[in-house]
C-alpha cells in the first residue's frame, strides 16, 4: 500500500534511493543536496541497504566513481547542486559517451559567481548539452516521482544514457510537503535489477571501456549516442505509462494547464509552476484566457509537441531563471523559439530572465507577464523579446 | 613466493604485443611486471589515467589488455577504480558475482599521478580501497611532448622547463611522491624499477607487486620507467638507465609495510650521481664548463634523501 508522509524533496530522493537499494553511492556534501547523501548514509549505517557509500573528497571523483561503479555493473547514482555540478563537467560527458545509465539528483542552486547557495537553473542548464536526460520537478513528489522513473529510463536497452533529476534548491528540496510514497516492494518490482550485457566485473567476459577514438569511428560513436537520446522520448512516455498504472500519477513531456482555449501562455520550468498556476486560476476567475506549459523533460527536448501545444495561442512568455549571455535569450527561450520555427510568423514569443540567484517570484510579477502577454494578442507588436523580471535596473 | 624467472615467464602475458608504446620505453616493461604477479585464475579491473599508456595500448577497436579495462579521464585513474571496486564489494554481497577474485588496479603517469590526480589518489587510500595504485614514473609529461611536472627532476631540460642561456632547467626539485602516499599510513608502499638482468631484473617489481596486489587494502606502488624520448637515451639503454638510477641512490629501492620502512637495495660501491645524468640528454647543460655546481646541487639532494631514508630504514 502506498503511504502517505510528509518530507522535503532531498529526504524523498533519499527514500526513492533507499527503496532502488543501488550497488554504489559516491558522492559530496553541497547545499543545498548535501542532505541526499546524509540521509542515505544513515540508511547505510542502519543496514537498510546493500549499498557501497563511498564518500570521495570531491564531485570530480564523486562523477568519476560513478563511472567507474557503472560500468563495472553496478546501478549507481549521487546528488549534487551548482558548482559540484561543475566540477564533474568533464565527466558528465565521458558518463554519456560510455553510456552509463548513472542517476543524479540534480538539486537547482546558483552557479558561481558570485557565490549564492539560492536556487536557479544555471548549473543544470550549463550541462544542458553534455548528454544526459534531464527531467525537472515542481514538487517533491515530482522530484520522487521522477527519481524512481529515471532509472528505467537510463537503463533501457534503446537508451543506455544517464539521467539528471533536476528540482529546486531550498523551495523544493528543502520545504517539507505531503508526499505519496510508494512501497518499497512496489518500487523494487519497478524498476527491477540490473543487468548489464557488458561490465567490468565480469570476469568470464572481460571489456575495455574508454578508448582512444579517432576520426574513423569517434563520429559514428557520437551519431549512437544521439540516436539514444532520440530513442528516450518513446521510452520516457512508455516508463511513465507504466508508473501511472502502479501509483494513479499522470507523466508526459510536459504537462499543459488550462491550454485547451488558452490565448496567452507562459513556459516555466520546475516549481514556478505552482504560483503560475495560482495566478492562471485568478486571470481564469476574471475571464482571461491564460494557460501555462510546464517542461518536464528538458533533454530530449520535446520540440514537436511543444510546437504543437502552442500552436493556437497568439503571445508566449517564456520563463529562464538562468541567464545564456548571449545577448538575446535564456536556454529555455532558445529550446523553445527553434521548436516554434515551423509555426514562424504566427506565434508571439518573448522571453524573461527570473529569479537568479534565488530571488522571489511573486504573483504579482507573474501577473504583469500575463498582462504584457495580454497587450501583445490584442496589438500583434512586441516591443522587446529578452526582458528581465524583478530586478532592479 | 620467491621469484622464479622460468616460472613467471611461462604465465600468459597479460599487456599483450601490438601495443603503440615506444622502443626503449619503461612503462610497458612496469606494467607487465606488476600484471605478472596476479594469480593467474585472478581476474583484474585495470584502470589508466589518460597518457602515453593509455593512448598507445587501447585505441578503438583495439585493446591490448587481456582483463577488464577502463580510462575515463586525465586526473580520476583512482576514483574511476574505486567506484569499480565497490560495486564489486556490493555485487559480490547481493551474490551477483561468482566465486572467484577480481583485483582492482590504477595506472597513471606521473603527471597523471604527482600532478592532476594527486587528489584523486589521495582521496581513494584513504577511503581504504581494496586497490593497487602504480605510477609510472618517467618525469614529465610525455604525451604531450615532454612538459617538466612536480616528479621532473631539478635541472632537467623539458618543453616547458627549457635549458636556457639564464635559466639551468626545471629550478625545483621533484616532490616526493612515495613518501607523502607513506604518509596515508596504508598498509604497503613501495619504490621499485624494473633492472638490468645482473640486478635481479623484474625481481624486486615482482615481489613489490605481488605483496602490494595481496595485502588487503590500499597499496601505492612508484616505479620508475625511463622515457626515451624525454630522456634522451639511446634506447637499448633502458634497463641501463635503471640500474645507474638504483647505484646513484637517485631512486632508492624501498618498500613500507604497515609503516615500517625497509630498503631493498644497497648499492655496492654507491656512484656519483654525474653516472645518471650523463647518458640523458635532459641533463646534457649540467656538463658544459662552468655548470658543475649544478650537478654538486643535486649530488647533494640525492645524497640528503639517502640518508634520511637510512635513518628510517629498519635494516639500515
Amino acid at each position: 500500500m502506498a503511504k502517505r508522509d510528509r518530507l522535503s524533496g532531498n529526504e524523498a530522493v533519499a527514500v526513492a534511493m533507499r527503496q532502488i537499494n543501488p550497488d554504489v553511492v559516491a558522492a559530496f556534501p553541497i547545499t543545498p543536496s548535501t542532505e541526499v547523501p546524509q540521509y542515505f548514509a544513515s540508511f547505510v549505517s542502519d543496514g537498510q541497504v546493500d549499498t557501497e557509500f563511498v564518500p570521495v573528497e570531491s564531485e570530480h571523483s564523486a562523477m568519476s566513481a560513478c563511472i567507474g561503479a557503472q560500468a563495472a555493473g553496478g546501478r549507481t547514482m549521487t546528488a549534487t547542486s551548482a558548482n559540484g555540478l561543475a566540477l564533474m563537467w568533464e565527466m558528465l560527458y565521458i558518463a554519456a559517451s560510455s553510456r552509463l545509465p548513472i542517476t543524479l539528483a540534480a538539486v537547482n542552486r546558483a552557479l558561481s559567481g558570485p557565490i549564492n547557495i539560492h536556487n536557479d537553473h544555471s548549473d543544470t542548464m550549463g550541462a544542458r548539452d553534455s548528454g544526459w536526460i534531464q527531467i525537472y520537478g515542481e514538487s517533491n513528489q515530482e522530484a520522487y516521482d521522477n527519481f524512481i522513473q529515471a532509472v528505467r529510463i537510463g537503463e533501457h536497452p534503446d537508451v543506455m544514457l544517464p539521467v539528471m533529476d533536476c528540482f529546486d534548491g531550498f523551495i523544493t528540496s528543502h520545504a517539507v510537503e505531503n508526499i505519496e510514497l510508494m512501497d518499497d516492494a512496489d518500487v523494487k518490482a519497478f524498476v527491477g535489477e540490473y543487468d548489464p550485457e557488458y561490465y567490468l566485473n565480469n570476469a568470464s567476459h572481460p571489456v575495455a571501456v574508454g578508448p582512444l577514438d579517432l576520426p574513423p569511428h569517434y563520429f559514428e560513436h557520437k551519431r549512437q549516442q544521439a540516436q539514444a537520446m532520440m530513442n528516450a522520448k518513446k521510452v520516457i512516455l512508455e516508463v511513465a505509462d507504466e508508473f501511472y498504472k502502479l501509483t494513479g500519477r499522470k507523466y508526459g513531456l510536459f504537462e499543459e494547464y488550462k491550454m485547451d482555449d488558452a490565448e496567452i501562455a507562459m513556459v516555466v520550468l520546475n516549481s514556478t509552476a505552482g504560483t503560475a498556476k495560482y495566478v492562471v486560476d485568478e486571470l481564469r476567475a476574471n475571464g482571461v484566457k491564460a494557460g501555462l506549459i510546464k517542461v518536464r523533460v528538458f533533454r530530449p527536448f520535446p520540440v514537436d509537441e511543444i510546437c504543437e501545444a502552442l500552436k493556437n495561442v497568439k503571445a508566449v512568455a517564456v520563463m529562464d531563471k538562468a541567464d545564456s549571455f548571449n545577448a538575446a535569450g535564456g536556454p529555455l527561450f532558445t529550446e523553445v523559439t527553434s521548436a516554434l520555427y515551423k509555426n514562424a510568423g504566427t506565434v508571439n514569443v518573448i522571453n524573461y530572465i527570473y529569479g537568479l540567484g534565488g530571488r522571489d517570484v511573486k504573483t504579482d510579477e507573474l501577473k504583469s507577464v500575463y498582462t504584457k502577454l495580454e497587450e501583445i494578442a490584442k496589438t500583434g507588436k512586441v516591443d522587446s523579446v529578452y526582458n528581465y523580471l524583478g530586478v532592479r535596473e | 613466493m620467491a621469484f622464479n624467472l622460468k616460472q613467471e615467464a611461462k604465465k600468459p602475458e597479460r599487456l599483450t604485443g601490438g601495443h603503440r608504446m615506444c622502443a626503449g620505453c619503461g612503462a610497458p616493461v612496469v606494467v607487465r611486471g606488476i600484471l605478472r604477479a596476479l594469480n593467474e585464475e585472478d581476474h583484474a579491473v585495470v584502470s589508466c589515467a589518460t597518457g602515453c599508456l593509455e593512448v598507445s595500448t587501447f585505441i578503438y577497436p583495439y585493446s591490448a589488455w587481456t582483463d577488464s579495462f577502463i580510462h575515463s579521464a586525465f586526473e580520476n585513474s583512482a576514483a574511476t577504480v574505486s567506484g569499480a571496486e565497490a560495486a564489486y564489494v556490493a555485487m559480490k554481497r547481493k551474490g551477483k558475482l561468482p566465486q572467484g577474485e577480481t583485483k582492482f588496479i590504477a595506472f597513471g603517469g606521473d603527471g597523471g599521478t604527482y600532478d592532476i590526480g594527486i587528489q584523486s589518489l589521495s582521496g581513494a587510500m584513504e577511503r581504504g580501497h581494496n586497490m593497487l595504485y602504480v605510477c609510472y614514473d618517467n618525469g614529465a609529461y610525455m604525451n604531450t611532448g615532454i612538459q617538466r611536472s612536480s616528479a621532473t627532476p631539478k635541472y632537467a631540460d623539458t618543453t616547458t622547463s627549457p635549458a636556457g642561456k639564464v635559466v639551468p632547467g626545471k629550478p625545483q626539485s621533484r616532490k616526493d611522491l612515495t613518501m607523502i602516499m607513506v604518509n596515508h599510513n596504508i598498509p604497503y608502499v613501495a619504490q621499485t624499477s624494473p633492472l638490468g638482468s645482473k640486478k635481479g631484473g623484474l625481481k624486486d617489481l615482482h615481489e613489490k607487486a605481488q605483496k602490494a596486489l595481496y595485502t588487503p587494502g590500499p597499496a601505492f606502488i612508484n616505479a620508475l620507467a625511463p622515457c626515451p624520448r624525454g630522456w634522451r637515451y639511446d634506447t637499448p639503454r633502458l634497463l641501463e638507465l635503471c640500474d645507474l638510477a638504483v647505484d646513484t641512490c637517485f631512486w632508492p629501492l624501498y618498500e613500507v609495510v604497515d609503516g615500517v620502512y625497509h630498503i631493498t637495495y644497497f648499492p655496492k660501491e654507491k656512484l656519483p650521481v654525474e653516472a645518471y645524468l650523463k647518458p640523458q640528454g635532459r641533463f646534457r647543460h649540467l656538463f658544459k664548463a662552468g655548470n658543475e655546481h649544478l650537478i654538486e646541487n643535486i649530488q647533494k639532494e640525492v645524497d640528503d634523501r639517502w640518508a634520511m631514508l637510512l635513518k628510517l630504514a629498519d635494516n639500515a
